[in-house]
């Protein structure tokens, strides 16, 4: 065990766990935020995306000893009333059936539109097509996100 | 508190009062409720609201509480539910909160999520709930108002006397009105006065979903709570010897233990119990004979389509002798393959065995299975397990069974203490209760006007029970029809999919009846309509769906396909009715550098009044799009009794760039509603695949499309 600094969501967090426990499950585990999700635990299907500085990183394959300085935001600091445009753009496209995904699709939307304001349907595609949604709702994850696009012009 | 005459345990009878209990540990607000607007706690609102019945609570603040009974997996029941008590209620949807019911008997019949039943079981009765609250809130306001009741209407909430241009507020009359005695059949509202119903309601854990709120099963946390993972044993075989040394010695770690053929790891948190779960050794052996693998399903198949003793389960007529006096006959076999279920949330549940009685809390489709199956490891009586129903994520029927809470259970009183028993992806998948592997084989004799004399199937499934559905269409269209059923016992444990049996049935008739309707020289929207015409003006035998319906559905995606009328675009048809919904889908394939590229799908439902579009519109579109997946790319397959696929990497679902565009349509009409959950899944494949046929020649008759002998010189997948 080791004791490990962390700056997540803009707060500092210490935590005192085995180096090679993977980020998702400190979140979820030590730290109560259940909002990043366990569903493949190999980086297949991005339900557990957060943002590492400005990218979109799947926590479950993230050892914590690795994270370092890094600033990480998760879906609970994406914004602090629930209000950033990813988030109104999923609720006013009415996204989710089960809802499960929607977290890390959020987050990797996050990181496309920080690194591409204003993507392209392909590129949107391309960027998302590493989040699996079982319930089908890839057509309206597509459409908020360009939404989300067009609103932060 | 008083009694309230009726008969009716699930809907009219005052629950006991609930304080804070049904909450999942989270501050729900709704997502378009004025941001001014204070947000009253779920304990708060629980406090001061006043029981009508087991759907609804009215508070003095005006707070409309409204408990939506059944597990919600993702086919939106705790949106549509509630809207349809605050429309005959005739509720202000901005003050409605909705609450998810515990388990409860008494209070509620059928809390179980399958089979698409769920709208059409409390449709009435959910009506009846808020149109009673209704008619006792006017009485209490006409006593109030001295006038009489027929003044009064109501609106958004408020009793209204339109002669004196008076209002009041539901809340300043929940109290006296639920001191008044229940009125018995009250009536409900016409069709056209909806005004919920009918209306887009975004559903109501948006907010909570898109903030990262603790709303799923594995989200669930308790002071003092123990997690715990499971080795279980490959199908077929039993422990013969367990070395846990290494596994034990994993730092947070607490306990491990044998139960059955499991093993147990018990610890503080999760990850150390993945690392322990890698470092067990564990021995297996055969319980009995050959372990099985699907290279033996296959040799199966064959030989029980040829020798199996098969169960007739429809017969009209004499197809012997139709298909002796035949002008042409078609046959093909069609055959899939096992899946899993794969929710994006792997299973799991908390389980807290006390001194009297058991706690259960997590994503089940069966809460009632999940108490008995508890009571039962816990040695103590239903009444004394209560269960807790988180969201799910997702259950596709997997959640129907109870295996992962009698884990939970069987570890909890093992350890004393409470414990969340987690799934990993590879336990999900190789721990599978899969849809069943099923051949059909198909026969259809045509006369010499191509007019369908004869027709034949004979289905071999594994575990699948009847894997026909043998008063489905075309019967009740030949005159001449043997329907068969032969099941094989497997070691391999399999559940109801999503959609059971017409999952693939559907995708498997659909195609054969292309085939069916091209040596008939036909045109497969005319050859569909011939066959439905014949059923309407002379059904041989019972019928057991909506002709009309069925019409209106394939003449709905004729027209906004543009059937047979686009140039350099292949279409395909399939039109399907199951869980009591009509729907028929045209695929459209275009050749693009020689690779045939799927670009849209059009799809006309009918699934009577359409309670919530926005809602509906998803269930069809993610219906179809996991018959998409699954027909395109999924397989699972076996050697020795373990499963090769064992996670997203290789157990491939479908992904965004591998969906086409799709269109929804539904049949406007008045028809009290059906489900939606699963109606749509079934049609996909088969207009797939008919539109694959058309554009290149190839009839794919085995899933998963992309491993067929058929496509291998195309690439397909992704759009271009």
């Amino acid at each position: 065990m080791a004791n490990y600094n962390l700056k997540i969501n803009g707060k500092s967090y210490q935590v005192d766990v085995e180096g090679d426990t993977p980020l998702l499950w400190v979140l979820r585990d030590h730290l109560g935020l259940v909002g990043t999700k366990y569903s493949c635990g190999i980086a297949q299907c991005g339900a557990c995306k957060v943002l590492v500085k400005n990218d979109a990183v799947p926590a479950c394959v993230l050892p914590v000893s690795q994270v370092g300085e890094d600033e990480v935001t998760t879906i609970e600091g994406l914004s602090e009333k629930g209000d950033h445009p990813l988030q109104e753009a999923w609720n006013e496209v009415d996204v989710a059936q089960c809802g499960y995904c929607q977290a890390g699709q959020i987050m990797a939307a996050a990181a496309l539109l920080k690194n591409n304001p204003t993507p392209s349907e392909d590129e949107v595609m391309d960027a998302m097509n590493g989040n699996i949604c079982r319930c089908g709702t890839y057509h309206r994850i597509k459409e908020a996100v360009l939404l989300a696009s067009s609103k932060m012009k | 508190m008083k009694t309230l005459k009726t008969n009716r345990r699930d809907f009219l009878k005052i629950a006991a009062t609930t304080g804070g209990g049904l909450l999942l540990g989270f501050h729900f607000t709704r997502c378009d409720s004025p941001s001014k607007m204070k947000v009253v706690t779920d304990e708060e609102l629980m406090a001061q609201a006043v029981n009508y019945n087991s759907y609804l609570s009215i508070s003095p603040d005006d707070h409309i509480v409204i408990f939506s009974p059944n597990p919600e997996l993702g086919q939106n029941i705790k949106t549509s539910f509630p809207m349809i008590v605050a429309e005959e209620l005739d509720a202000d949807w901005s003050k409605v909160r909705v609450m998810q019911a515990f388990l409860d008997s008494e209070k509620y019949d059928r809390q179980v999520t399958g089979g698409s039943g769920a709208m059409p079981h409390s449709w009435e009765r959910l009506r009846k709930a808020g149109a009673t609250a209704r008619r006792m809130l006017m009485e209490a306001a006409a006593k109030r108002l001295d006038v009489d009741i027929s003044e009064l209407s109501t609106e958004k909430g408020q009793v209204v006397h339109g002669k004196s241009k008076k209002k009041i507020t539901y809340g300043d009359l929940a109290k006296e009105a639920a001191k008044l005695e229940v009125p018995q059949d009250v009536p409900l509202k016409k069709v056209k006065d909806f005004k919920i119903i009918g209306t887009p309601i975004k559903n109501v854990d948006n907010k909570a979903m898109f903030t990262g709120k603790p709303l799923f099963g594995l989200d669930f946390y308790r002071e003092g709570m123990m997690n715990a993972m499971v080795q279980r044993a490959p199908f077929g075989m039993k422990i013969k010897s367990v070395d846990d040394e290494e596994a034990k010695k994993v730092s947070g770690v607490t306990e491990v233990f044998t139960f059955g053929d499991n093993v147990a790891i018990v610890g503080i948190s999760t990850w150390p119990l993945m690392k322990a779960k890698q470092k067990l050794k564990v021995n297996y052996e055969p319980k009995n004979g050959k372990l099985e693998s699907s290279e033996v399903h296959n040799e199966l198949f064959t030989d029980l389509m040829k020798n199996g003793k098969a169960q007739v389960m429809r017969k009209n007529g004499n197809v012997s002798t139709a298909f002796r006096s035949a002008a042409k006959v078609v046959s093909a076999e069609y055959q899939c393959p096992f899946l899993s279920h794969s929710p994006m949330e792997p299973m799991n549940f908390f389980a807290h065995v006390k001194a009297d009685g058991v706690e259960l809390v997590g994503p089940t489709q069966t809460p009632d299975r999940a108490r008995s199956a508890a009571a039962e490891i816990a040695g103590v009586d239903v009444e004394k397990v209560s269960v807790e129903m988180t969201r799910l994520g997702g259950g596709f029927g997997r959640r129907l069974r109870a295996d992962f809470v009698e884990e939970a259970v069987t570890i909890s009183k093992k350890i004393g203490a409470p414990v969340k028993v987690t799934w990993s992806r590879e336990d999900d998948i190789t721990g599978g209760a899969y849809r069943p592997a099923v051949r059909y084989r198909f026969e259809a004799a045509l006369d010499k006007d191509n007019k369908m004399i004869g027709y034949k199937l004979r289905g071999v499934g594994m575990n699948a029970g009847n894997c026909t559905r043998e008063n489905n269409f075309p019967s009740g269209s030949v005159d001449n029809l043997l329907i068969e059923s032969i099941e094989y016992k497997s070691d391999l444990t399999t559940n109801a999919w999503r959609a059971p049996i017409t999952n693939f049935l559907a995708f498997a008739e659909q195609s054969f009846l292309d085939e069916v309707a091209e040596a008939a020289g036909k045109d497969p929207v005319q050859f569909r309509m011939e066959l439905l015409d014949r059923a309407k003006n002379n059904p041989v035998g019972e019928i057991h769906y909506d002709i009309d319906r069925m019409r209106g559905v394939i003449e709905l995606v004729a027209e906004k396909s543009g059937w047979g009328q686009k140039k350099g675009v292949a279409q395909g048809l399939s039109v399907y009715f199951s869980h009591r919904s009509y729907v028929a889908q045209v695929a459209e394939v275009k050749m693009e550098q020689g690779n045939p590229v799927l670009e849209r799908i059009y799809a006309a439902t009918d699934c009577g009044i359409v309670v919530n579009p926005t809602g509906a519109d998803q269930q069809v579109r993610g219906g179809m799009v996991d018959g998409m997946g699954h027909a395109m790319f999924t397989n699972m397959t076996f050697r020795d009794g373990a499963p090769l696929q064992k996670n997203f990497d290789n157990y491939r679902l479908i992904r965004m760039k591998e969906v086409p565009e799709i269109e929804v349509h539904f049949v406007d009409n008045e028809i009290d509603p059906t489900g939606l959950g699963e109606p749509a899944l079934p049609p996909t494949g088969g207009a797939i695949s008919n539109a694959i046929y058309w554009a290149t020649g190839k009839r794919l008759r085995n899933q998963p499309f992309i491993e067929q002998e058929e496509l291998k010189e195309y690439k397909i997948g992704q759009r271009a």
